[in-house]
């Protein structure tokens, strides 16, 4: 066995490094930083705050595929976490706000929960429910209008600065740092990656694995609450229609190139969030290069392949083999 | 029994076949030959390598040494599909058909009459009709097939095959989800078959149906051939004799070292324990330090009891107690908190986590029983694995080396030591010593014993039954899923298990299987 690819967290990193040198070479100014009223500003910045919708979507994301889930509905949840948030800015103050944003997240996360965990459905079938259903929850709530609001509070989730950063990129920084002290504090994070491996097998050896279930759901439920509510809070209004759209596939591809494989198990937040801002990088870069848009869906889609073949058992016996022939020349 | 026009012409002969994956030879130098017209029983326990001979020869395997020939030809199936065309077919205990196309579509899949690139739908149907009537199946067939019995989804499956100009037809435990009523209907579909000189492979693990349709029995054990004989003039106990026994010579004097415990206090207890259809109720108690053993052929009940003992199946009737308070036991995770720990049979599928390693799998379980919200540090973990490692010998001595790169003993060794890191009162093991090499085997049942020297209640399923006599203090006996007899003290020896085994009490028994 003298052949090996590369530990997968150098590759991570080294991808965000190597996407980031080019979007260096479209645009000079690339790696430029300055301090303005107590607040860093340049495109690395934007690449986090941009990012920071998917990066949260990946942190709850991550748990799920852990457990050899997957949530489809993120996208939609943002939406109604928007959508609620929006309605209710003007008229209530922002702790009222956040609750009921968040808390409909967490039901959302719990209503898919209980689908995958008590009654068996399949995830990808259980989560598609509440992805088609919704985004016509999230129109109901905005009465079919896009819902514009000035509260300032609200307003300052989405360009405010915290600690010299933006506000979105200080929540996510928070959020990561939060779901990692709950999950890798406690034993949850063994258990999790004990039940994706092999669900049978922590079963038997007396792991709870339905409340577990539970709550990874939810907890991704939140996640894409939160989300929703920096998104709303970015454009001043909520968008029922467009808010999140797509956004669960950026964040099942953020994860999977955080290295943590669909068939369950083994997970890092971390690297799912690098993930996130490797697509975030990718984005920008196109941006800035000049390149019409379209090319970024290619783009992302010539990644997500060279990630997954990377995960291939069959490519790799492949390298395998070819090395045993080198090995047998030699 | 009728044995077909031309009863000595050897119509499939296998000889020297043999296959290993990896270290463990499944297969070592096996011959089987059938006859034409013949129903041949092939028999074994799990692991006996059944399943893999038939593999082999109908080319789902590529094997490593051996001859296959078929009328005398050589062949050399690298397909399923190749072997099919060649005239051998295979029906499993799943059928591979869908459920969800009609009768006819499945018959006729992949070889519709056409005209003109037109599928005839009405010829299929006609066809399809005549050909289930042989078989005494008047059956709609333009219905779809999820809608009928298993039993006349088989008698489909076998139709197909035979249709498809199969000389040979190998059945695969084709009759353990059937009734009765649905197993003669099968029989004489069977019959019919070898009257027009097809050769029939039947694996079973229900000696009544061997006795019953079979014109002759190979067994095979650990891989190798036992032998083959005539079903009339092969006693029941000689057959078991053949699939269980190993050398029966020595194994008497091991149990000199037997201790007495009848003085010690009840650990867990159960009473008219039991779950319809699927284990009759029984009375089961485990004291403080006692090796029960489990004793029966596959199927006997003998897993099922440790289901029903570790909570993974519910029973429906009866009672549990554990040190005399009743308890309840609804899940694994109920069983756990009781400080009981369970061993199962499939290793791999049931007890390891392959990507995780040595040490996340010891600690899994304690972690499990502490509940996330009191996790062990990494030190305690550390410890906790780097102790068992050195206790069991563990090899190599890595705790950080993924377990799915073990050896079979080495992962036994690791689940073992998953469930002692709990400090359980009562430990299941269910074929403990499987697939493991003979150095590994000796070690695992020394530990069984040092087991119980400190107080643990071992309940313990061989199929090996030296291994039982050799360190169970009782031994209970399983028949078509009844515990129908207990060996106490010196009465616990291999002939006597044997006999209680062969005991001629099974008729009707198979009434109550679902």
């Amino acid at each position: 066995m003298m052949f090996r690819l590369p530990r997968r967290r150098v590759a991570q990193v080294i991808a965000l490094v190597v996407i980031l040198l080019l979007d260096r070479a479209v645009s000079p100014q690339f790696f430029d930083l300055r301090l303005q009223d107590g607040r860093f500003f340049g495109s690395l910045i934007d690449v986090l705050n941009r990012g920071a919708p998917v990066a949260l979507l990946s942190l709850g994301m991550v748990l799920v595929i852990a457990t050899r889930g997957i949530d489809l509905s993120v996208g939609a949840v943002m939406a109604i976490a928007g959508a609620i948030a929006a309605s209710l800015a003007d008229s209530h103050g922002l702790p009222l706000v956040l609750t009921a944003a968040l808390g409909a997240g967490l039901v959302c996360g719990l209503w898919n929960g209980i689908l995958v965990a008590v009654f068996g459905i399949q995830p990808i079938i259980a989560t598609l429910i509440l992805m088609v259903a919704g985004r016509g929850i999230a129109q109901l709530i905005t009465e079919g209008r896009i819902v514009t609001f000035a509260s300032p509070d609200l307003v300052w989730l989405g360009d405010g600065s915290l600690f010299g950063l933006p506000v979105p990129v200080a929540i996510v920084a928070g959020m990561l740092i939060l779901t990692g002290a709950v999950v890798r504090g406690s034993a949850l994070g063994l258990l999790i990656e004990a039940t994706g491996g092999n669900a049978r097998a922590s079963e038997l050896a007396g792991i709870g694995t339905r409340a577990m279930i539970l709550a990874v759901y939810s907890w991704c439920g939140l996640c894409a609450a939160l989300a929703g509510v920096i998104a709303a809070a970015d454009i001043m209004g909520a968008d029922a229609n467009n808010s999140g759209l797509w956004l669960e596939l950026d964040a099942i591809l953020a994860v999977v190139i955080g290295g943590t494989s669909l068939f369950g198990g083994r997970f890092s937040l971390l690297l799912a969030v690098t993930g996130a801002l490797i697509i975030q990088a990718m984005n920008t870069g196109i941006l800035l290069s000049g390149y019409p848009p379209e090319l970024n869906l290619l783009l992302k889609a010539v990644v997500v392949l060279a990630v997954l073949l990377l995960q291939s058992p069959r490519l790799a016996g492949l390298f395998g083999f070819a090395a045993r022939l080198r090995g047998a020349k030699a | 029994m009728d044995n077909g026009p031309n009863p000595d012409r050897a119509l499939l002969e296998v000889r020297g076949l043999s296959k290993s994956f990896g270290a463990l030879r499944a297969l070592d130098d096996v011959d089987f030959t059938l006859r034409a017209g013949e129903i041949h029983a092939l028999l074994g326990e799990n692991g006996a390598g059944k399943s893999t001979l038939i593999k082999a020869v109908t080319g789902v395997f590529a094997r490593d040494g051996g001859v296959v020939r078929l009328d005398g030809v050589d062949i050399a199936p690298r397909t399923a599909k190749a072997a099919l065309d060649a005239g051998i077919a295979t029906v499993y205990q799943e059928v591979n058909l869908l459920p969800n196309l009609s009768v006819t579509q499945n018959l006729y899949l992949g070889r519709q009459p056409t005209r003109f690139g037109v599928v005839q739908e009405r010829e299929m149907r006609r066809r399809a009709k005549l050909l289930l009537a042989e078989f005494g199946l008047h059956v709609d067939v333009a219905r779809l097939l999820g809608e009928y019995s298993v039993a006349v989804q088989h008698v489909i499956a076998i139709a197909r095959a035979v249709d498809l100009s199969a000389r040979v037809l190998i059945l695969d435990e084709p009759t353990s989800s059937l009734d009765r009523h649905e197993v003669e209907i099968l029989f004489r579909v069977m019959r019919q078959l070898a009257g027009r000189g097809i050769g029939i492979v039947f694996v079973s693990h229900f000696l009544d149906q061997v006795y019953e349709i079979s014109d002759r029995i190979t067994v095979l054990r650990n891989g190798r051939l036992i032998g083959e004989r005539e079903t009339a003039s092969l006693p029941r106990l000689e057959l078991i004799r053949m699939m269980l026994g190993r050398e029966l010579a020595e194994t008497t004097s091991e149990r000199a070292a037997a201790r007495i415990h009848q003085a010690r206090d009840v650990c867990v207890s159960f009473e008219g324990y039991g779950k319809a259809g699927y284990l009759a109720p029984f009375r089961l108690e485990l004291r403080h330090g006692e090796v029960v053993g489990l004793a029966g052929l596959l199927g006997s009940g003998r897993t099922e009891t440790a289901r029903l003992v570790f909570g993974v199946e519910r029973a429906d009737t009866g009672l549990v107690k554990v040190e005399g308070t009743t308890v309840r036991l609804q899940s694994p995770r109920d069983a756990v908190r009781h400080g009981f720990g369970y061993c199962p049979e499939e290793r791999k599928t049931e007890g390891i986590v392959a990507d995780l390693t040595v040490r996340e799998n010891i600690v899994l379980a304690l972690q499990a029983k502490r509940g996330m919200h009191r996790p062990l540090s990494r030190a305690e973990q550390d410890e906790i694995a780097t102790r068992f490692i050195k206790l069991l010998d563990i090899r190599p001595p890595e705790p950080e080396r993924p377990i799915g790169l073990l050896s079979g003993g080495n992962q036994q060794k690791v689940l073992l030591a998953r469930w002692l890191a709990t400090e359980p009162r009562l430990l299941v093991l269910d074929e403990p010593t499987r697939g493991i090499d003979v150095g590994a085997h000796a070690e695992i049942i020394r530990l069984i014993r040092e087991l119980c020297e400190k107080g643990l209640a071992l309940l313990v399923i061989s199929s090996e039954l030296d291994e039982i006599v050799t360190y169970s203090d009782r031994v209970i006996v399983l028949r078509d899923r009844v515990h129908v007899d207990e060996l106490h003290g010196d009465a616990i020896d291999v002939s006597n298990i044997l006999a209680a085994i062969a005991a001629d009490g099974s008729a009707g028994a198979h009434e109550s299987r679902p």
